[in-house]
């Protein structure tokens, strides 16, 4: 996949950068050089026989068969980066929501709250700025910004390289915060376990029905700010039974990050997904 | 916007399957597009003219829309969908998807 092919955006557009680095730690060339070369071939038949010929590949118009799928790149680099995961006992997850649903702040208080217990990671993904990766770092956890620039996403070659950049421990929790967006992001596969879906109450309940599929494709449902129930027009029935007419197997988990009601089930639930990757044992 | 790495995905594509078969110049790329593939296709349309390059920098984009298909394996009836989660109309069970997620650059023609 390729964000950063000169079409877009400039080549250098993603950078990645730790929280107290001036400069990114490398320009993101997420993408191939392509060279091609015009050349002329020699070839020696030995005594008698040397003849030197032009390729000019001049053959007509014709119809070449691709059937290729269009995601192929992305979707086979995400299963290099699953298979890397489950070999170190990694468990990545990845969280999206729109802009402004806590997810910095969920992340801030997990750390907070479980680090003492289990190895946990971040790679922030926005378009830019440092500030999230600033706020994780303050939390005490390990943590990359990836920036997309204009890039509405994070991709599996995106976090190919945060990871390697990062190095998370084995048998850890990596937490991949993607750019706030309810829309682009389902399309691409990062090799996460599984997506988390986040919305807040101060957004609408009927959310779900008017982006559907990045609610089609999370496993579980944080419904966040749930302190604010009593000030905002939000019913969290309405808005579960709404996810669920577009993902039956959704599951929810109603929670404030700010007061902490409702994180103990979270981090029950994280507890869970650990046992199964084989991670979360200091 | 995705639909501009989406473009992108697509003249890479174009790009190296013109150089492996010795071709100069894309004349025009065919995709299919399923109804369920979560891309616009006029954003697709708009984003491929900023994205073609190369020997595909004039191709022209074909889009074949492949609409959604289900079928349920419960009373065995097949009908349309437009979502990747649907029920059956008729005894309400899951279906199961036939057709309608594809993004799949189909074919070049090339000179």
């Amino acid at each position: 996949m390729c964000d950063t092919c000169g079409c877009g955006q400039p080549a250098d557009a993603v950078t990645y950068r730790k929280p107290g680095q001036e400069e990114p730690v490398h320009h993101g060339h997420a993408h191939d050089h392509h060279h091609d070369h015009d050349h002329d071939h020699d070839h020696d038949h030995g005594p008698g026989h040397r003849h030197d010929h032009d390729h000019d590949h001049d053959h007509g118009s014709r119809t070449l068969a691709v059937e290729q799928d269009v995601l192929q790149k992305n979707n086979l680099l995400a299963q290099r980066n699953r298979g890397w995961f489950e070999a170190k006992g990694i468990l990545a997850l990845n969280l999206v929501s729109s802009p402004g649903s806590g997810k910095t702040t969920l992340l801030e208080r997990t750390i907070c709250d479980l680090g003492a217990e289990v190895p946990l990671a971040v790679i922030e993904g926005d378009q830019q700025t440092t500030r999230d990766a600033d706020r994780i770092a303050a939390a005490g956890a390990p943590v990359i910004q990836v920036n997309t620039g204009h890039g509405c996403h994070l991709d599996a070659a995106m976090v190919k390289r945060a990871v390697g950049e990062l190095a998370p421990a084995d048998r850890s929790l990596l937490l991949i915060e993607n750019v706030g967006n309810l829309v682009c992001p389902a399309l691409f596969d990062l090799g996460e376990a599984a997506k988390v879906v986040i919305i807040s109450v101060t957004e609408g309940d009927d959310k779900p029905l008017k982006y559907p599929t990045m609610f089609a494709a999370g496993r579980l449902c944080l419904i966040n700010k749930i302190d604010l129930l009593p000030y905002v027009d939000f019913d969290a029935d309405r808005c579960e039974r709404a996810a669920r007419a577009v993902n039956p197997d959704l599951e929810f988990l109603r929670v404030s990050a700010t007061t902490g009601e409702g994180l103990d089930a979270w981090y029950a639930w994280l507890r869970e997904r650990l046992q199964e990757s084989g991670g979360g044992v200091v | 916007m995705h639909e501009m790495s989406i473009a992108c995905s697509i003249a890479d594509i174009a790009r190296e399957q013109a150089r492996a078969a010795g071709a100069g110049r894309v004349n025009t790329v065919e995709i299919e597009v399923g109804a369920l593939a979560g891309v616009e296709v006029e954003s697709l349309r708009f984003c491929w003219d900023a994205a073609r390059s190369g020997p595909a920098a004039g191709a022209e984009l074909v889009i074949h829309e492949i609409p959604g298909r289900g079928h349920c394996p419960g009373c065995d009836l097949e009908c349309d969908v437009d979502f990747h989660v649907a029920l059956c109309p008729r005894c309400e069970g899951g279906l199961r998807i036939l057709r309608g997620r594809e993004l799949r650059v189909r074919s070049l023609n090339v000179d």
